[in-house]
């Protein structure tokens, strides 16, 4: 019993390192940050503004419903970027400064350091995307008194679990393939923009995309959110679309710490989990 | 106690050639390491001399958990490096060639996180990292600097105090002063000798500096084509290749010059 409280003890401390680590960074490379957020500022207004460009063109729309929908469509695409390239720099950017021997080699659970690295991706995209989604709603004057927002925290939260899960994924790529992993990881991201509907209904989607779709946990997290923040849905009420993320949840966190496992085998197999790749 | 005991150890790397077979690169399997047999006493400081692509780095990472092996087998204080690594993992640390850290983040906080990995805590390690910073020789004041603004040698003291924050008990050493000035290698030497003589550590020392091999070892092997020809003392093994010098003992030893290297063959064991 001593010994797995020392355990316990001994990886939560090294989880507290991970996030100790990349909250280092984030303070270190401020203007980068910086720079992304008016990158993602910037490309989520350009969304935003078709809602209003379709109703200039002489459409027929609620400005208001589209352009909010299309918003909730930006920043959660946002997140899930963040999310996914936080996972990915698991490997990718330990390669590039050379610590990756030093951390693979360390005394911590492979687990518990991509757990570190899912739950820091997600508290630093909720923050990045709550500032995101304020700054375009006050901009656009967005009329959001009817909105749940505490139901949309909870469906992202659960969707969040799914999205480590996929994340731990995508990560291993760059360890298996040094050179093109990391593009891979973009081609996963791409099609999840395409079949999950960010920025229009799944139900426009051909048949055979709209079944990838139900497998899809941003289909689920986009529409909950749609419904919560549009619809005031309570958390009760956006249950259809938060018990399908808990499945795929449940899933997706064991799936990927083992295809993580599998490609860090590969990895010391054949001699690429090093700095130069 | 005996610290590593490593039999018939095996590795080899899958490389790929030149010439295409069809759209497809040929690849062919080259041994990094080939049965190699070895131990190292616990206090013990045994280095490995080797030129560029001998299998040095290969057996580091081996024993370091960040390879697995094609064969034979690799103990460190009884634990099996390859079916108990986080037990090994607990008793090692390494210094290699490149200093390898955040840079943009700065010594104290490199050396920070690092720490945590090793059940260190937050309070521990704000009592313990000014220490060994001084302990190798860094000026404390500029632990707040970022990495990228310090010296090679500088780095390499900091890489020091990453390995001895942890107390490993095996000290992994991969070529740790090349590229070094003079004074800053004879600086990380002379506290190598430190951390030997009060550290209680073990010492595997793989280098291409013979006077550094010589100096600080008990023992030294000639590492050859992934082959461990002889491990000895310096003295035994001058004598037994009839040798004034190391240099001389390793042109005995493998048929070539210390600095010759075959191009051919450089890198692909790295």
């Amino acid at each position: 019993m001593r010994g797995a409280a020392a355990t316990l003890r001994h990886e939560l401390i090294g989880l507290s390192g991970v996030l100790e680590r990349n909250a280092y960074l984030v303070k270190r490379y401020v203007w980068w940050e910086l720079a992304f957020f008016v990158w993602s500022l910037a490309n989520t207004l350009t969304i935003v503004f078709i809602a209003k460009g379709i109703h200039a063109a002489g459409g027929k729309l609620d400005v208001n419903r589209a352009t909010t929908t299309l918003l909730i469509g930006a920043v959660i695409w946002s997140y899930l970027g963040v999310v996914f390239e936080i996972l990915t720099e698991t490997v990718a950017w330990e390669r590039w400064e050379g610590t990756i021997e030093y951390t693979f080699m360390a005394p911590l659970a492979r687990p518990i350091h991509l757990i570190g690295m899912g739950l820091f991706a997600v508290v630093y995209g909720v923050i990045r995307t709550a500032v995101l989604f304020s700054v375009i709603a006050g901009l656009f004057s967005l009329s959001l008194g009817g909105a749940n927002f505490v139901a949309a925290l909870v469906v992202l939260a659960v969707a969040s679990v799914s999205f480590i899960g996929i994340g731990m994924m995508t990560a291993v790529l760059p360890l298996i393939s040094p050179e093109k992993g990391m593009q891979m990881g973009f081609i996963a991201q791409g099609i999840l923009l395409v079949i999950s509907g960010v920025y229009y209904s799944v139900s426009v989607l051909p048949h055979w995309m709209q079944w990838l779709s139900t497998i899809s946990p941003a289909t689920y997290a986009l529409r909950g959110i749609r419904h919560a923040i549009l619809d005031g849905y309570d958390v009760g009420a956006v249950w259809g679309d938060t018990w399908p993320l808990i499945v795929i949840g449940v899933v997706a966190i064991p799936l990927g710490l083992w295809v993580f496992g599998v490609g860090e085998r590969h990895a010391k197999r054949h001699g690429k989990l090093k700095r130069s790749g | 106690m005996t610290a590593v005991v490593v039999e018939n150890l095996r590795k080899e790397f899958l490389r790929r050639d030149a010439d295409r077979s069809g759209l497809r690169r040929r690849r062919r399997r080259v041994p990094a390491l080939e049965d190699v047999t070895f131990s190292i006493e616990r206090g013990e400081c045994v280095a490995i001399l080797g030129q560029n692509g001998s299998g040095k780095s290969t057996l580091v990472r081996l024993l370091s958990t960040l390879l697995l092996h094609d064969g034979g087998s690799a103990h460190v204080f009884g634990h099996d490096v390859f079916k108990e690594q986080r037990a090994v993992q607990r008793l090692v640390n390494r210094v290699s060639v490149e200093a390898s850290f955040f840079k943009k983040m700065s010594s104290a906080e490199n050396l920070s996180y690092a720490a945590r990995f090793y059940g260190m805590t937050a309070s521990e390690t704000r009592e313990r990292i000014p220490l060994i910073l001084d302990r190798v020789g860094f000026p404390t004041r500029r632990r707040r600097e970022s990495m990228e603004h310090l010296s090679r040698g500088m780095q390499q003291k900091v890489s020091l105090a990453r390995a001895l924050l942890t107390s490993p008990v095996l000290l992994l050493l991969d070529e740790p002063t090349t590229g070094l000035d003079p004074r800053s290698k004879l600086e990380v030497q002379d506290f190598i000798r430190e951390v030997w003589a009060s550290h209680d550590a073990t010492i595997l020392l793989c280098t291409h500096d013979l006077a550094e091999a010589e100096a600080l070892a008990d023992r030294v092997g000639i590492l050859d084509r992934g082959r461990l020809l002889c491990l000895e003392p310096a003295d035994e093994l001058k004598e037994r290749f009839r040798s004034k010098t190391l240099e001389e003992a390793f042109f005995a030893a493998t048929g070539r010059e210390f600095e010759q290297e075959d191009d051919a063959e450089r890198g692909v064991f790295a």
